[in-house]
């Protein structure tokens, strides 16, 4: 990785070099082929701040992956000139850089280290686009509340440290963790989780959420909205890990709760289509919570499938907003009309996607929320999944209604849209993943147990 | 009894691939050729079925195979007498939809197929799953198609009725599902003959039960959740309203049967006096809404909320009369429903008017359509002879076996249905004929008589001779009617003790608190 970043770090600099960055995907994905082999290793680095194991490679090699798919989404970008390409490339596996550390780092420090690398690049990542203010908007908003977040998450730390006098996840993981014993300590956990469930965009730091997707060129809007929530859920489930209080896991499925519900709500009125998946991905941040708060090794498990299946479904239908902005406009959810007709296999790639963004059968996203569901019941939450089942009713409108648009009505699109095959057999092969991830979900299921099952002995 | 030859999985399976062969072609003659064998060969492949052991109430054809072991999760999937015929009755329509929609389909009409051979798919494996999470997969999946197929195809209002559809079904669902997870958490499997071996806490049972209760009611539909289905049935396009009626209802009332009878006995015994109410007022209030329609097809629709009462009634009356002519029933709406949908989708395609009054005095023109039509018409207002009679005889044998009150409550039903029925047989066949134009339509032709003829014959046959579908569903029902009973001695006991809805929700309360 701090290869490619070196040679990206050239050519951004170099003259010569600046827009030959068509090898870029098939680096990341060799990368995705790294992760994968290294997946029995286990060890630490950096004085024990640094641990890998079955989970972290999991998470690096879905990092990995999203990263391939987001930069071959990228290669084309229509919102920027050439120049700025290697650079926007940079940035992109400098954001990345820092959550593949995050998916790693088992010390209090090194994570926020690792969170404010991935972070900072992404603000410079955002605003890349050809001169439009919104972009700038949304990056201002991004940036101020991720200040404010990250602020708190650190004030957090100290109050750990003063509670408990070790930084070190498995040392903390041994502590006790109940309020009576230790409310400064429970305080400070609840204020550094509120950095990442920032970055995860769960209630009430879902604000940025809509506007920076919205601002942001489609191309980046698909990076911000997957990866850096699997670098938020990783961390997360590490530190669920150690089974805090039943106040913060309370306090958690609230929020949960919440943001599933006014998520969907604001999502009903969207017209802008990254607005909408915006709102929808705080709903989806609601349903990640709640394999986390049911906690355990099935809970837990639960909810890295689920971002699994989050990320490639969301990246699929990005995939298919991509190829539908012909000069990096942002797309409504009326420039679908008639998709049917000038692009079957987009339609169908997109009917795949929103199907399992909604939770239906046969798809991911449906097996996804039944592990979640299960998990959660399991653990006594029944209201919380009774308001998840209500909330999969709630996100049928706007899902289907981009379905309906694409196989219903009438053609406002050009009649023929410009798609290489390449394109076409990626998002084939996106959709095929996201079937693939709903009917035969055991094995990495299997995987994600056993990697669960490290962190909780 | 393990088969050695998957023959429901083809069944599921083999419409699955035959939709992805029709993406391969591209004349849309050939697509109805080709939907057409392979709706003959879905029957051949259904022959095996009739090895069907009789009188034995276990399920028979069964797969088993591991899926998701972690949760539990197995492909599971199984017969018996019930959802035998509830397969048989999906496989011998999927033919004649294809026929009906011959003409009627003129625009994507390979989409339009494979829609259908989905649905099919979908329709199967939800009457034969064995495993809780398969069966809401099939559930569930079977709405795309149908959405679609409303959505694509229908009239002037389906944007408003695909969405109705949809969105009702599926919040009637969710709650479906958290009840799974629920008999999951609680019984610590998802495979549905374990879970009815399995005896639940009282408590437990009615909160399920409830969550189910809303699904299937929703799906049947049940008054009050009824309205999504006048407006999908009358935007939906003929075959769309033949597999609504004659196969998507059913789903509701097959999951009262199998899951709310077999795993919630005492919950559902204790509800049973609610659901009889909720029938009751289906029965009537769907005679009399259908007898203000001028609609052809709202009247239907609204027949069919009628039809499915008695089929709710006849399910919880709770005895052995009751179930047969339920599930009787439910075959005859799907063959005698269907079979009229039919008839109002060939009388459009010549006036291109579903209304009463552009289609009167139609019999000196179209003979056949009305003899068809007069037949089906007297099998749906239950004329001895006909299949209904057999069934709504024995649901109201049955309610007045369960109290005589209830019995008197359903009769106007029954005498609901011949008023409206007759009404619209009168108009189309000797009112006033409005149309000059009905003289040059054309009566029944070839491919017409080739889907109402077997229907017809269905409708002869099962009136005069119903032993046999009585003795293949008897053991199956019997069985169910075990569990009843069995908590029915609890539940004597139990209700004294049992506080009302209110007590249950003040204990749920208090269990939340703590």
């Amino acid at each position: 990785m701090v290869g490619l970043l070196s040679i990206l770090f050239v050519q951004s600099i170099s003259q010569r070099l600046k827009d030959k960055t068509e090898w870029v995907p098939y680096a990341a994905f060799a990368g995705a082929f790294i992760a994968l082999f290294s997946f029995g290793q286990s060890d630490f680095m950096f004085y024990h701040s640094y641990k890998i194991d079955g989970l972290s490679q999991f998470f690096k090699f879905m990092i990995f992956l999203g990263l391939a798919i987001c930069s071959a989404n990228a290669i084309k970008n229509q919102s920027m000139g050439k120049a700025n390409r290697a650079d926007y490339f940079f940035f992109m596996f400098m954001s990345s850089f820092g959550l593949l550390l995050l998916s790693s780092t088992v010390e209090l420090f090194t994570i926020y280290i690792s969170l404010e690398l991935a972070s900072f690049s992404l603000y410079i990542l955002l605003p890349l686009r050809n001169s439009d203010p919104r972009a700038v908007e949304g990056t201002i908003k991004y940036a101020l509340f991720g200040a404010v977040a990250t602020a708190i998450g650190l004030y957090g730390i100290s109050y750990i440290i003063a509670g408990q006098h070790t930084t070190y996840i498995h040392a903390l993981a041994t502590m006790s963790w109940s309020f009576s014993e230790q409310p400064m300590a429970l305080i400070g956990l609840g204020m550094f989780l509120l950095a990442f469930v920032y970055k995860l965009a769960l209630f009430p730091f879902h604000f940025w959420a809509a506007d920076v997707y919205q601002g942001a060129s489609n191309e980046t809007a698909a990076f911000a909205a997957t990866l850096p929530k699997l670098g938020a859920i990783i961390v997360l489930v590490r530190l669920m890990a150690f089974n805090p209080g039943m106040e913060v896991k309370t306090m958690l499925a609230i929020f949960a709760a919440l943001s599933m519900t006014i998520g969907n709500l604001a999502a009903l009125n969207q017209r802008d289509i990254k607005r909408l998946l915006g709102y929808s991905s705080v709903s989806h941040a609601g349903f990640v919570m709640m394999g986390l708060v049911a906690g355990g090794s099935y809970g837990l498990a639960a909810a890295s499938y689920y971002a699994l299946v989050y990320m490639i479904m969301n990246l699929t239908i990005f995939w298919v907003i991509t190829r539908l902005s012909d000069n990096g406009r942002n797309v409504y959810v009326n420039d679908l009309r008639g998709l049917y007709k000038s692009s079957p296999v987009l339609a169908f790639v997109l009917a795949v996607a929103a199907f399992a963004l909604v939770g239906l059968p046969p798809t991911a996203g449906f097996t996804g929320k039944l592990f979640l569901l299960n998990s959660a019941w399991g653990e006594g939450f029944y209201w919380l999944v009774i308001v998840a089942a209500i909330n999969t009713a709630l996100a049928i409108y706007y899902y289907l209604n981009l379905v309906r648009h694409a196989y219903t009505l009438d053609q406002v699109v050009p009649a023929k849209i410009n798609i290489s095959p390449a394109g076409t057999s990626i998002a084939m092969a996106l959709a095929l993943g996201v079937l693939y991830l709903g009917l035969l979900p055991q094995n990495i299921f299997n995987l994600l147990l056993r990697a669960g099952n490290f962190l909780l002995y | 009894m393990n088969s050695s030859w998957p023959v429901l999985s083809t069944l599921i399976f083999f419409p699955l691939a035959a939709s992805v062969l029709l993406v391969f072609i591209r004349r849309e003659l050939a697509v109805r050729q080709v939907s057409l064998a392979v709706a003959f060969v879905q029957i051949l492949l259904a022959l095996p079925l009739l090895k069907f052991r009789l009188g034995y109430a276990d399920f028979q054809f069964v797969e088993l195979y591991s899926w998701i072991p972690h949760w539990n999760i197995n492909y599971h999937i199984g017969i018996d007498g019930i959802s035998f015929l509830m397969v048989l009755l999906t496989v011998l329509l999927l033919p004649f939809c294809v026929l009906c929609s011959w003409t009627y389909i003129g625009q994507r009409v390979k989409e339009f197929h494979i829609c259908m051979l989905l649905m099919t798919a979908a329709c199967i494996g939800v009457f034969v799953a064995l495993d809780f999470v398969l069966f809401y997969i099939f559930w569930e999946v079977m709405l795309v198609p149908m959405f679609l197929l409303i959505a694509v195809w229908g009239g002037p209002e389906k944007k408003y009725a695909s969405l109705k559809f949809f969105i009702y079904t599926l919040a009637g669902s969710t709650l479906l599902l958290v009840a799974i997870v629920a008999f999951y958490v609680a019984g610590g499997t998802f495979s549905i003959p374990e879970l009815i071996a399995k005896d639940f806490s009282f408590r437990f049972q009615a909160w399920t039960f409830l969550a189910m209760a809303l699904a299937f009611a929703i799906k049947v539909p049940m008054f009050p959740f009824h309205t999504w289905l006048p407006a999908a049935h009358v935007q939906a396009p003929t075959a769309g309203s033949v597999l609504l009626a004659s196969v998507l209802l059913k789903m509701g009332t097959y999951g009262f049967i199998r899951f709310c009878l077999s795993m919630t006995p005492d919950a559902s015994v204790y509800f049973a006096p609610l659901m009889i109410g909720i029938s009751i007022a289906s029965i009537i209030y769907g005679g009399l809404v259908a007898l203000g329609q001028n609609d052809m097809k709202k009247l239907i629709a609204y027949s069919s909320v009628a039809h499915m009462g008695f089929v709710t009634l006849g399910i919880f009356v709770l005895n052995v009369r009751g179930l047969e002519g339920a599930v009787i029933q439910m075959i005859n709406h799907g063959i005698t429903t269907g079979a009229l949908f039919m008839l109002v989708g060939a009388i459009y395609e010549r006036s291109h008017s579903r209304e009463i009054k552009d289609n009167m005095g139609i019999a000196r023109f179209l003979p056949a359509y009305i003899f068809f039509f007069g037949l089906f018409s007297l099998s749906s207002l239950a004329f001895p002879g006909t299949n209904s009679f057999v069934g709504e005889a024995l649901v109201l044998i049955g309610a007045f076996e369960h109290s005589l009150i209830i019995g008197l409550l359903a009769v106007p039903g029954a005498l609901l249905a011949a008023a409206y029925m007759l009404r619209l047989l009168q108009k189309l066949a000797y009112g006033e004929p409005v149309v000059e134009k009905a003289r040059q339509w054309k009566d029944l032709n070839f491919r017409e008589w080739a889907y109402l003829l077997p229907l017809g014959v269905l409708v002869l046959y099962i009136g005069l001779a119903p032993t046999l579908a009585l003795k293949t569903m008897t053991p199956s029902i019997e069985k169910v009617l075990g569990y009843i009973q069995a908590s029915n001695d609890n539940i004597t006991l139990e209700a004294e003790h049992q506080t009302s809805l209110a007590g249950l929700l003040e204990e749920k309360n208090l269990s939340l608190k703590e």
